[in-house]
Order: structure tokens, then C-alpha cells, then sequence
């Protein structure tokens, strides 16, 4: 059944009610009017509800904030549609994500993030917030205008998975966006490393023959662009870090006082370079899994916060474009809908509360951002995902609504499940 | 996860790397090979264990002598051959790989021989053809090079005797070699207690010690008391990227000389998988001396490639496991 009505106010009953800024959770009703939460516990007076969401036995938590998802649009429809994959984040309980600026024309004029946002807004789903391109055309060469684009109403600029090479470009991107408060946002590879690197540089890559990516060209990049932003004083944001060596410099960083966030993406969780199995395609993803230490590394740093947040890295691949040979194959894992279950899987093997591992894809992102999303409290936007956290369901093509089936959980069973997602107070996915 | 080549009865149904195969298979393959080696000595040298099928020799990489030994394999088992360059032809035009297999397998294709460029690729073609059609890989990027691997062992075996008093020095570029790896497994799976890598670090992989093998960075040390020295083809283009600065310092440090090979035991063999780059990665009077045993290594090829193919066409067609 699916809910059509706009804004209507809606009660959301006995349900267990996660609060991430806290870490505690309670069973509660919440009461949503309009945009905002109007109540929790207590219904306000004259209150009546257009709409009543029978939560008992399940889960209320802010909704989900990505940091890193593709929607493919402009440019790579043929992979994924923006409507298509709006739907995907609604049903994972993805309440805002943000897109990185690699799409075809990129992201670094304010038409195109116009014409993104206006796309977005047509279509239910989450709130869509661009990143725009750090440097023209992402080619490292001249900066953007990161004001106009900031009116326009990117949230951050970004490089997306390509490297700013000049060091001095670095360097003066960083000064400009430090003047002006912008966050820049940086994926750590060092490419003469990588080359045409497909896997991890261990035992796995050595025996398969595959061309390797060292740890060594992330670690670089990282170093690097930390001592860029130490000497800038620039808001920095270290996306999709896979290396333990990683979480320890950015462990250093932060207790030194450099201003820098960093997250992870989910399946990186989950996976190492192990999973590759016999030249897997659904496992080549960028950065390559790593490593058991690696995972074990990226794991511990989620748990005491030298990892502010863990994304999706949502990139939805065409089938054609994974039927090839490991190399040849196209990186990317589809993961919006796998997102909560995958994050409620760390939760328990580390036996994390629910409410502070739930931080991680709430409050942790929105505060990377500089935004107030991931708060439950009267007065705040609502958005929320009520779920079930003990449903397990099988990851296989039909259950999910991506237009990309390229995860390496495909087949296997995993638990937790969105039952209604709202956003601003509307519901956008409903069960 | 399905064993990608053996079916459920734990028969070979593809030959795609030598990891992950019982020593008993290897065996069995030397052994088939034995009898084959004296059908290449007849005046009529065939035999009719392939008669009506068809084999394709699907090489995306062009490869003129690997693919001559595995067509005059299947022609002496009375197969029909079909010689596919593919470079030439559908990839250019933009096909794919699993499309221009399914079209030969419309063909009725009995057996695929694949080399590709690409690590992996044979795997691709095995999981999509039907469960009667069988896949050799004739080499896939870095990889493997099965058959290579098991005329290797089929020449030791035969020079040797037994695996399991060796000390085997694979020497060279071991990063890029598919023969390397293929080598090494076949070499522990067969019981050989110590196989080592001779090369400069920027030629070896990293972690190659986790597949059991022993790194040496000096021809001195790598070469002492050794029964076999197998030498690796040095590619020209290695001398680009700044793996090595020069094909002279190669030899310098690493190309086999009298002098190098006297730190071996007196009766080790030199083998190379061809071909060979004469005053590169081996002197001549060493290609050419007594101990030298490369083109017995070509002539065993053709045995044990028909011992691949003879295994594999007995094979249950139930599909793999």
C-alpha cells in the first residue's frame, strides 16, 4: 500500500524511538505537523492526526543521511534513472543524500545544479543536496565558483573520484573555500599508484594476477591533502577511506586539531579483498576491499568516532558493464537499500547501542555537512525512518528497486528493513 | 560456491588454473601425457578421442606457438579446430566477450582454449557455456597458464624423477608472469619443499611469500643447490614505467650466465616457457648447453595438451559441481 497524501499530520505510535544525538532510546509516540516534529510523548494539544503509523515493535530513528550516492543523472541514464534511484533511497530509509559532481556535464556550473535539484524535487524521495566540482570540469586545473554554486545550493565541493594533481591548485582551492567556510571534500588516491590497479595489494591480488592498488596510494593523497588543509585551515571531509593506515593519520589529525571529517562506505564493512572470490566483478569497487586488519581498523574507528559516518557509495552499474572480466568490469556496488541492514550488522557484532551506532548515518553526516538533520526533538524537520530491525530479507534482484543489481550481497539474507520513510513531514515510502 | 572446474563426480570439467586442484588430477594429467608422448612418435600420429568435436581456439591475445601446440594437440586427438584471432575481428567491432562465446557456442562448440588479456576472463566463459562445452585456459593476463604449468612438471618429472627432494628456482619477472604462478602452485601441490622467486622487487608481487614460496633477491643466493632453474621471458615494455632501467642491467644482475648456473647442482636443468630473449634473461651457450631442456619442454607440451583435452572430453557433462 502506498501512501499519496501531501503533508498530512501523522502520528507515529508506540514505536522504539532512537536518539542518536543522545545514544538512548525509549518507546515513545511522535507527533508530526506540516514539515516539523510537533511532539514526542506528549501529543500536543488539539493535535489530530490525518495519518497513524502503528510502530509497536518497530523502530523510529532520524532518517538516514548519505554522503555519497550516484543517482547518474545528468548524463549516465542508461545505468540508473533519477526517479528510479529516488525510489531505492526511499525505500532504504535515506531521508537526504548528497551526489558527488561526476556526472556528464559535471557539476561546476549553477544551471546544471539548478536543473539537478529542480529534477529531484519532481520526483518523491529524499532531499537531494549536490556537491559541486572543486575545480572546472573536475580536470584540476582552474577552481570554481564555489559561491554562485553555494547559492545554487551545493553543500560542498568536491573532486569526486578524480585528483587535483597541482599541488598549488590544491593548495588555492583550499584558501578560497577556507575564506568562505565551504567544506571540500576529497577522495584519497594517489593515481600514479594506482594506475590500472583493480585490487588490493595482498596475497588475493598476488595469486589471481590482478594489477594491485596499494595502501600506500591512499595514505599519500591523505597526508598530502592534510597538510594542505592544516596549512589552510579548510573544513576538510576525507570520503571513503579503506585503509587502517588511514584511520590511524586521521585519528592523529583530528587529536591535532586539523578541522577534518572523515567517512566509510558501508560495504567496506563487511568485505575484503577475500570476496573477490574467482574474479567476482560484483566485488571490484573503488576503493578495492582490503584486507582483514583493514576492515577490522575501519570498524574500530566507526566505534570511537575517528569515522564520523559511513555512506552508501551508492553507484548503480549496468549488468552489461559487470559481465566482463574482472578488470574490464565497471567498479561500483548499488547500496542504498542496504545501507540500514548493513549498518545494523556492525552495530550488533560490536554490540554498539542501536542509538549511538545509529549516529553514523544521522547526526554524523548531517554535522559533517554542517547541518541540523539527525535530530529528534520538537521543532525539528521531520525526517524519519521507521523500520523494522529484525526482518530478514534476501538480497536478490526483485527485492530491490535500484536499476543496479551489482552488490556482492546479492543472495545472501540480510536484517532490518524500512517499513515508512517521511521526509519534511511527507511520507515517501510506505509498506 | 560452485568449484569452478570440477563438477559434482569431482571431475576435471575445465582446466582454468592449477590452484585449487587435487594432486591426484595432476597426476593423472602427467600420466595421460606419458602415453601421449609416443603417439607423436608414430608414422600415423593420431588417435581418435575427440573425433566430431569441435575445438575452438579463442585467442583475444595473439600468441602464434601456444595456440600452434594446442591446435596440433587437438588435430592428433582427431578433433576438428576452429582458429578464432579475435583481436582482428568481433572485439574491434565492439562485441563482447560473453556474446561472441555464446555465438560460437551456437555453433556447437565442444571445447573453448581462451587466452585473453585480462585475468579472470576463462572464468567469465566457463560459468556462461552449457554444461557439456569445457574451457582450457590458454593463459589469462597475470593469471595462470595451466598448461604451461603442467609441461613444466611434466619435464621436470621426467628429467627428475621425484618432486619431493627439489629445490626449484623460478627466476625473473614474476609480477607479470602467468607461468610464474602456474608454477608455483603445480610446484607445492606436487610436494617440491622449496620453490623459490629470483628478481628485483619492482618484478615481484607483493605477499608472493603467502603462495608458500621462498624470495630471493640475488641470483646467488637464489640459484644455490638448485635442481631446476625455470627462466621467465623479459618483456620489452618492462622497460618502461621504471620497473628496471635497462635490459643490460637485467642481465647484469639476473640473466643466466655459466657463471650464475654453477651455483646450481650440477645436474639442474634450465627450463623457459619461450620465447626466449637470448643475451636478455638467458645466455646462449646456457639456452643452448647440456643442461638446457626447453625444447623437450615444447615437445612434452603437445602431450600433456592432449592430455588436458582427453580428461576434460571424458568428464560427466552434469555441469560443474
Amino acid at each position: 500500500m502506498s501512501v499519496t497524501l501531501s503533508h498530512p499530520s501523522i502520528a507515529i505510535l508506540g514505536g522504539r524511538v532512537l536518539d542518536p544525538q543522545h545514544g538512548t532510546e525509549r518507546v515513545q509516540d511522535i507527533y508530526i505537523a506540516d514539515t516539523r516534529i510537533v511532539g514526542i510523548g506528549v501529543k500536543p494539544d488539539g493535535f489530530i492526526a490525518a495519518h497513524t503509523i502503528q510502530a509497536k515493535g518497530l523502530t523510529v530513528a532520524p532518517g538516514i543521511v548519505d554522503l555519497c550516492a550516484r543517482l547518474r543523472e545528468p548524463g549516465f541514464e542508461y545505468k540508473a534513472t533519477l526517479e528510479t534511484e529516488m525510489a531505492a533511497a526511499a525505500a532504504g530509509g535515506v531521508t537526504t543524500l548528497v551526489c558527488p559532481p561526476d556526472t556528464d556535464p559535471v557539476l561546476d556550473e549553477p544551471g546544471l545544479v539548478n536543473m539537478l535539484r529542480q529534477r529531484a524535487k519532481a520526483s518523491r524521495g529524499p532531499r537531494v543536496l549536490p556537491m559541486g566540482a572543486l575545480t572546472v570540469g573536475l580536470k584540476g586545473h582552474e577552481i570554481t565558483e564555489m559561491a554562485v554554486l553555494t547559492d545554487a545550493g551545493c553543500v560542498a565541493f568536491s573532486q569526486a573520484d578524480r585528483q587535483v594533481e597541482d599541488t598549488q591548485v590544491l593548495y588555492r582551492a583550499m584558501q578560497y573555500a577556507a575564506t568562505f567556510g565551504y567544506t571540500v571534500v576529497l577522495r584519497c588516491e594517489d593515481h600514479h599508484l594506482t594506475k590500472d590497479g583493480v585490487a588490493h595489494e595482498g596475497e588475493i591480488a598476488a595469486r589471481l594476477g590482478l594489477p594491485a592498488v596499494p595502501p600506500l596510494a591512499e595514505v599519500i593523497a591523505l597526508q598530502r591533502a592534510l597538510s594542505v588543509a592544516r596549512a589552510t585551515g579548510v573544513k576538510l571531509h576525507v570520503a571513503r577511506i579503506s585503509t587502517a593506515q588511514s584511520v590511524a593519520l586521521l585519528r592523529a589529525a583530528k587529536a591535532d586539531g586539523i578541522k577534518v571529517t572523515c567517512d566509510v562506505a558501508v560495504h567496506h564493512l563487511h568485505m575484503t579483498d577475500m570476496d573477490i572470490g574467482y574474479f567476482d566483478a560484483r566485488a571490484r569497487v573503488v576503493p578495492p576491499f582490503r584486507g582483514s586488519a583493514d576492515k577490522a581498523a575501519l570498524r574500530a574507528g566507526l566505534v570511537d568516532g575517528t569515522i564520523d559516518a559511513i555512506c552508501s557509495d551508492h553507484a548503480p552499474v549496468d549488468e552489461d558493464e559487470k559481465q566482463l572480466p574482472f578488470s574490464e568490469a565497471e567498479p561500483g556496488v548499488t547500496a542504498l537499500e542496504l545501507m540500514l541492514p548493513l549498518t545494523l550488522k556492525w552495530a550488533e557484532e560490536h554490540k554498539l547501542p542501536l542509538a549511538q551506532a545509529w549516529a553514523r548515518i544521522s547526526t554524523g553526516p548531517a554535522h559533517v555537512l554542517g547541518m541540523g538533520m539527525g535530530q529528534l526533538a520538537v521543532g525539528a524537520k521531520a525526517d524519519l525512518v521507521v523500520f523494522d530491525a529484525d526482518a530478514w530479507w534476501k538480497v536478490d534482484a526483485g527485492a530491490l528497486r535500484s536499476l543496479g543489481h551489482n552488490t556482492p550481497f546479492l543472495g545472501l539474507e540480510v536484517k532490518g528493513r524500512a517499513r515508512h520513510t517521511i521526509v519534511d513531514g511527507e511520507v515517501t515510502f510506505a509498506v | 560456491m560452485n568449484h569452478p572446474q570440477l563438477n559434482a563426480k569431482g571431475e576435471l570439467t575445465h582446466l582454468l588454473s592449477i590452484e585449487g586442484l587435487p594432486k591426484a588430477i595432476l597426476t593423472r594429467i602427467l600420466d595421460t601425457a606419458d602415453s601421449f608422448v609416443s603417439v607423436g612418435e608414430r608414422e600415423v600420429k593420431k588417435v581418435p578421442l575427440l573425433r566430431g568435436k569441435s575445438v575452438f581456439n579463442l585467442f583475444f591475445e595473439n600468441s602464434t606457438r601456444t595456440r600452434t601446440t594446442f591446435e596440433i594437440a587437438a588435430k592428433r586427438l582427431s578433433a576438428d579446430v576452429i582458429n578464432l584471432n579475435i583481436n582482428a575481428s568481433s572485439a574491434s567491432k565492439g562485441e563482447s566477450l560473453l556474446d561472441t562465446v555464446a555465438n560460437l557456442e551456437a555453433m556447437q562448440a565442444d571445447m573453448f582454449v581462451v587466452r585473453h588479456a585480462s585475468s579472470g576472463a576463462p572464468y567469465l566463459i566457463a560459468q556462461h557455456v552449457a554444461p557439456h562445452v569445457h574451457v582450457v585456459n590458454a593463459g589469462d593476463g597475470r593469471h595462470a597458464h595451466p598448461t604451461q604449468g603442467l609441461l613444466d612438471m611434466y619435464t621436470i618429472r621426467h628429467f627428475k624423477k621425484d618432486f619431493t627432494q627439489l629445490r626449484v628456482a623460478i627466476v625473473g619477472d614474476i609480477l607479470h608472469s602467468r607461468v610464474a604462478r602456474s608454477d608455483i602452485h603445480a610446484l607445492t601441490t606436487l610436494g617440491v619443499p622449496e620453490v623459490r622467486v629470483v628478481g628485483p622487487r619492482t618484478l615481484l608481487p607483493a605477499h608472493i611469500e603467502d603462495m608458500g614460496v621462498k624470495v630471493c633477491y640475488t641470483m646467488e643466493e637464489g640459484l644455490r643447490d638448485v635442481d631446476v632453474v625455470i627462466m621467465l621471458r623479459l618483456q620489452n615494455e618492462r622497460m618502461k614505467g621504471a620497473l628496471l632501467p635497462s635490459a643490460q642491467e637485467f642481465y647484469k644482475n639476473y640473466g643466466l650466465t655459466p657463471e650464475k648456473l654453477a651455483r646450481a647442482k650440477p645436474d639442474a636443468i634450465v627450463m623457459h616457457p619461450g620465447p626466449m630473449n637470448r643475451g636478455v634473461e638467458i645466455e646462449s651457450s646456457v639456452a643452448d648447453g647440456k643442461q638446457a631442456v626447453i625444447l623437450p619442454q615444447v615437445t612434452f607440451g603437445i602431450a600433456v595438451r592432449m592430455a588436458v583435452m582427453a580428461i576434460l572430453a571424458s568428464a560427466d557433462a552434469g555441469g560443474a559441481a
